[in-house]
């Protein structure tokens, strides 16, 4: 049966454009249900006779419900599944993943092209009411074509659409009236709460909103906004919380090409981080005033946990405040504008994980407990809920979604969603971590898996008659990596030539040989952008038979590769350099203790030996010249476990011990990126994905100049080459003294991150830490998305592959960067919270004594770093609040924080006696205590 | 973008292997010697035929002793609903081009020499897989001309969305940016006279695509055949009568 559906649509140009679709009306859609005679049962998922069909905005705001197991039975129409993609994808997903979940009862009916129940748009009826009466045109359907078999009901919020239903004869109801008809009181918990338009006459009563108070401003109207935005006096940007001060957010505004600093709750006015938000700019003379009142009216509450020493500028807390402290001068520092959020244009609302404020238990069981959640997000505002079930929560580690925000109350009203485990529980803190850093740890669906090549896998004849393939199976190649390191993305080859030069080849795993644009497999490579390590959990980036066996370097096995091969002069000068696919056969796959034991073995002359240690000579005149240019060899500690492979609890830990063999395998491979950077943009200036390390500013060096200034270091920061210098230079009368400056000075410099070469100009392509003017990242493609999409350009700057459409749409490139830069830091972020993790539990049963460097020193004490673990805290000379209570003040030129009577002081980069313990203030929230001994 | 949901629908309720719905008729121009309007949804192509009659002009003869087959494809003003120029556009032309060795291949051409068949083919609407459309009519008013062929020349188009072959691509699909590949064959004579592919495919996807685009042209040749001995029964009733 065909009907035609007429719309109007606009076209590009503007103009309107009638468009006549056509709609194939089927009789092949089947009810889905067992229990039905007349259908095709085999498709068929309802097995209960009690159906119910949900409308969109059930789905929408009660999917976390919809997600557990009491729900079931349900008809999801495609009306409702088309209304749910264009309102927010990530429902959708979510709804779609439970239709497809053989474990669980929702199923898809077509009514938009079932003969029956297909209805035609009339005059002037809207899309909703369209939709509203698809919705109860398939519902009756139901309830007829099943009949006495089956009772179908259907659930909707919608007053006036439920008032239609009962009208035209069908059941429908509320989803508060059917959650309450399971006879499950905990389940009520997880119906989101109504948002302020929704609440009616009765609910109205107990909120009383004449009777609250007003604690922020409005948001102005959508069309106000527009206007606003328009006539610029409102400024659009996403909102970023800072990570260290909650009370306190940036947006980048492109209309005034700079941050707009937001101080206060009041002033981010509701908005989360992430929100897009409309910003009005204070008059000037606020934007000083409203800084130290923020931080006046609200606690700001330090940070205090004992963590990792931080890696770089992004994972320390800004110490924006302290120039000011210093110079006393209100006009030294630089102004910067600050503003109020006066609307929010998108939410970025998602759940967070975290736990419920510690609170006694309310008198008698059973009731509603209005309870406060704490998220693990520091820059996630806590968040209030209703539960029937406090007592079992209080000890949990519990995921919540937030529902709405109104001006009458301090904090946004949510819902619970579901329980991760018990708080301090491994399994329980080590989801919590990859669920606060958004990192996707679910299993690959089918459609992913359906991508990948039948298993088992070897080398085809195709691939080696492959003309652009060249056979280097004869070759020794080998790899060097971590012991156990099953992801084996890189392998090396070093040949001595009859002209005493050597041919030097990495060879990197042909990764696009199996990840094709466009396809499943590629989509969730590049949404996950990388693989995430955490200490006893890798989460792929690659579905395993890739990652550990197809694509992986494995000894003793063919494997494709893309090399890169050079001849290079005993003096390590590149003569040439040339670009291959290839196929290779590993001969071994050494772990660094093992590679370095055979060089230093003087009795092993094997060729494999005599490889490495012409590599490694090799590599040591590269990282000489290196360095020679200027790049920092900056220290940053690496922590490792050892883990007990019985309760998997960390029986040892220590800093990771960096080999010649490590270094001899980092300098190969910066190579290759180096030569792949040029190849690649050379031959696609614009649309090149590099990696560039911007130069810190002195600004903020500025922690690191303090403090060597304080113990009379001068350091020269004009070039990355001074700095190097000076920081050679810096030598004290312990061994450790070097280490330590280069600790400190690595934690000022900000991350590397990717960028599309066309977004920017070329000097500012340049590589800070690596001092060189061009980088990316060609060398792990198994476990780096960035590595997978410069493979394609190498490829196509051959001319093996035409270069995918995606490197055509600049706008789509950048975000392709953006998605990298934010999904590589997320998983750092995570891999230093499950070490973190690790740290707390190895400690709670060990208390120990250490020794330790202070590296800043505070109003009330000094935070110390301690090498053997790697990790830093705070020591508090005086109690927590106190301030220094008179019996201490702060030589602040000097660093040093000085008893009154002046019998005692403790200066920055001092050595002291600490004791490290696990306490538990409150119950359930162990932390790791630094005393002074 | 989702061409094709989960339950395997297309965005216009079709299955995968599905063709649109076809309407055919011959003799709707009673001035030519063949004519015919061939509907694949709402792709509508009306084709004419002139001919064989005497050669005009004689330099278009390559073969002396073989008919000249001419053809001339354009495209209504009116039916993209899009506003455009260009009548001799290079599409057209390329498209001319291709139809005409099409039928040029199944056209007893040897039978008539100094001879030339004007083949005019204008699209009235336009919602993808005009190419097939174009053909198909010109192999029915070729039939309804009464020129003898070797076969009816007809075909099909397929194409690969969302990693899914799909059958006679519309607008909306043919847009997507994925693989398009029309296939014609001489369905008797069990052989392919047209192949064209605007995108790369790997080799294992591109034979599905091809199968499934060969199975629609042999549905087609079925309609096809249905409708000019409906046509020819109708004749025959005529004369009687
Ligand atoms: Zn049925």
């Amino acid at each position: 049966m065909l009907q035609s559906k007429v719309f109007n649509k606009k076209t590009r140009g503007g103009r309107i454009q009638k468009q006549v679709r056509e709609v194939y009306l089927r009789d092949d859609i089947y009810c889905g249900a067992f229990s039905c005679k007349s259908c095709d049962s085999s498709a068929a998922r309802l097995s209960s006779s009690k159906i119910i069909v949900v409308d969109t905005n059930v789905v929408l705001h009660q999917i976390d419900l919809l997600e557990n197991k009491a729900i079931d039975t349900v008809v999801v129409l495609s009306v409702v599944l088309d209304e749910v993609k264009n309102r927010n994808r990530s429902v959708y997903n979510r709804i779609r993943l439970l239709c497809s979940n053989p474990a669980r009862q929702f199923y898809v009916f077509s009514n938009h092209v079932h003969k029956d129940t297909y209805v035609q748009a009339m005059e002037k009826e809207s899309a909703n009411d369209h939709n509203d009466r698809a919705i109860r045109v398939a519902t009756l359907w139901y309830q007829k074509h099943l009949g006495d078999t089956s009772q179908v009901l259907l659930v909707t919020n919608d007053r006036e659409n439920k008032r239609k239903a009962t009208e035209e004869g069908i059941s429908a109801e509320t989803i508060e009236a059917y959650v309450k008809s399971l006879g499950q009181p905990e389940l009520l918990d997880l119906l989101a709460q109504p948002t302020n338009e929704d609440i009616t006459m009765e609910d109205a009563d107990d909120s009383r909103p004449s009777k609250r108070k007003l604690i922020y401003q409005e948001h102005k109207p959508m069309s106000e906004i527009t206007a606003g935005l328009h006539r610029g006096i409102y400024h659009q940007g996403k909102l970023r919380v800072n990570r260290f001060n909650p009370y306190e957010a940036y947006v980048g505004s492109e209309s005034i090409g700079e941050e707009i600093i937001i101080y206060g709750r009041s002033n981010m006015n509701r908005a989360f981080d992430g929100d897009i938000v409309a910003v009005e700019l204070l008059p000037r003379d606020q934007w000083q005033d409203e800084k130290a009142l923020s931080i006046a009216e609200e606690d700001d509450e330090e940070d205090d946990t004992v963590h990792l020493a931080p890696d770089n500028v992004d994972d320390a807390p800004r110490t924006s405040n302290l120039s000011h402290e210093t110079s006393g001068d209100k006009n030294a520092a630089p102004v910067r504008p600050s503003g109020r959020v006066v609307g929010v244009i998108r939410r970025n609302w998602h759940s967070y994980c975290g736990s419920l404020e510690p609170m006694s238990l309310p008198a008698g069981s059973g009731g509603t407990a209005h309870a406060l959640f704490v998220s693990k997000d520091r820059r996630i505002p806590k968040i209030r809920i209703n539960t029937r079930q406090l007592q079992n929560l209080l000890d949990m580690r519990i995921v919540v979604a937030v529902d709405s925000w109104d001006r009458q109350s301090r904090y946004p009203s949510g819902h619970y969603v579901r329980p991760i485990g018990k708080i301090g529980d491994k399994e329980t803190e080590t989801e919590v971590v990859l669920i606060e850093n958004d990192v996707d740890y679910s299993p690959f669906s089918s459609q992913v898996l359906a991508c990948l090549p039948p298993l088992p896998w070897s080398v085809s004849s195709e691939d080696v008659s492959n003309p652009v393939r060249q056979d280097l199976r004869h070759l020794l190649v080998f790899s060097v990596d971590p012991p156990g390191c099953k992801d084996i993305d890189d392998a090396l080859h070093c040949t001595s030539l009859p002209n005493g030069n050597f041919e030097l080849g990495v060879h990197i795993a042909d990764v696009t040989n199996f990840v094709h644009p466009g396809t499943p497999l590629d989509d969730e490579a590049s949404k996950r952008g990388t693989s995430v390590y955490l200490v006893e959990r890798r989460i792929d980036m690659l579905p395993k038979p890739l990652t550990e066996d197809i694509c992986s370097l494995r000894a003793d096995v063919e494997r494709l590769a893309f090399s890169v091969i050079w001849e290079m002069s005993p003096d390590a000068e590149i003569i040439s350099t040339r670009f291959t696919k290839s196929i290779i056969k590993s001969s071994a796959a050494l772990s660094y203790i093992e590679a370095q034991a055979r060089m230093d073995d003087s009795r092993l002359t094997d060729s494999l030996t005599t490889d490495l240690r012409n590599m490694n000579t090799l590599a040591k005149i590269m990282r000489q010249r290196r360095i020679d240019r200027g790049a920092l060899t900056l220290a940053s500690a690496e922590v490792k476990f050892d883990i007990d492979p019985e309760n998997h609890d960390p029986l040892n830990i220590g800093m990771y011990q960096i080999l010649e063999a490590n270094q001899m395998v980092e300098e190969f491979m910066l190579a290759a990126n180096v030569s792949v950077a040029g190849q690649i943009l050379k031959l696609f200036p614009s649309c090149s994905l590099l990696r560039r390390h911007p130069t810190p500013t002195r600004e903020m060096l500025e922690p690191l100049l303090r403090t060597a200034a304080a113990i009379g270091l001068t350091l020269d920061v004009s070039s990355s080459k001074a700095l190097a210098d000076s920081l050679d230079r810096a030598v004290g009368e312990d061994p450790y003294f070097n280490k330590l400056i280069r600790i400190l000075a690595t934690r000022c410099m900000t991350q590397a991150v990717y960028f599309c070469s066309g977004d920017l100009s070329p000097p500012e392509y340049h590589h800070y830490g690596l001092a060189a003017p061009l980088y990316t990242h060609f060398t792990s493609p198994i476990r780096r998305y960035a590595d997978v999409f410069v493979h394609r350009l190498l490829a196509a700057s051959l001319g093996i592959y035409k270069l995918p459409t995606v490197f055509q749409d600049r706008p789509q490139l950048t975000s392709v960067a953006d998605n990298l830069n934010y999904r590589h830091r997320n998983a750092q972020m995570a891999g230093r919270a499950s070490v973190e993790l690790y740290v707390l539990i190895y400690f709670r049963t060990r208390p120990t004594d250490e020794e330790a460097r202070v590296v800043k020193i505070r109003s009330n004490g000094f935070i110390v770093f301690v090498p053997k673990y790697g990790i830093e805290g705070p020591v508090y000379l005086t109690g927590k609040g106190e301030k220094g209570a008179g019996d201490w003040y702060v030589d602040e030129e000097k660093q040093k924080i000085v008893k009154m009577d002046g019998s005692l002081s403790y200066s920055v980069l001092q050595t002291v006696k600490i004791h490290m313990e696990v306490v538990e203030p409150q119950p359930n929230r162990p932390k790791l205590q630094l005393t002074l001994l | 973008m989702e061409y094709v949901n989960p339950e395997g629908l297309r965005l216009d309720g079709r299955r995968f292997n599905e063709m649109r719905q076809i309407v055919a008729e011959v003799g709707v121009v009673s001035k030519a010697d063949g004519s015919a309007v061939f509907e694949m949804g709402n792709t509508k192509v009306i084709a004419a035929v002139y001919g064989p009659r005497e050669i005009q002009n004689k330099s278009q003869q390559k073969k002396n002793d073989h008919a000249v087959v001419l053809c001339e494809y354009s495209m209504a003003q009116f039916s993209t609903g899009d506003r455009r120029r260009q009548k001799f556009d290079r599409r057209s032309t390329e498209l001319s081009l291709v139809i005409r060795q099409t039928m040029e291949a199944c056209i007893l051409t040897e039978l008539m020499p100094h001879s030339q068949i004007d083949i005019f083919l204008q699209v009235l609407q336009a919602d993808g897989g005009t190419r097939s459309a174009c053909i198909n009519a010109a192999t029915l008013a070729l039939a309804d001309a009464g020129i003898p062929m070797r076969d009816l020349a007809v075909s099909c188009s397929a194409g690969y969305l969302n990693s899914t072959p799909l059958l006679d691509l519309n607008y909306v699909e043919d847009s997507a940016g994925g693989a398009d590949v029309t296939v014609g064959i001489l369905p008797k004579l069990d052989k392919v006279s047209l192949l064209q592919m605007d995108a790369k495919l790997p080799m294992e996807t591109f034979e599905t695509v091809f199968a499934l685009a060969s199975e629609g042209c042999k549905a087609i040749a079925e309609r096809i055949r249905e409708v000019l001995q409906e046509n020819t029964k109708q004749l025959e009733y005529r004369r009687a009568a």
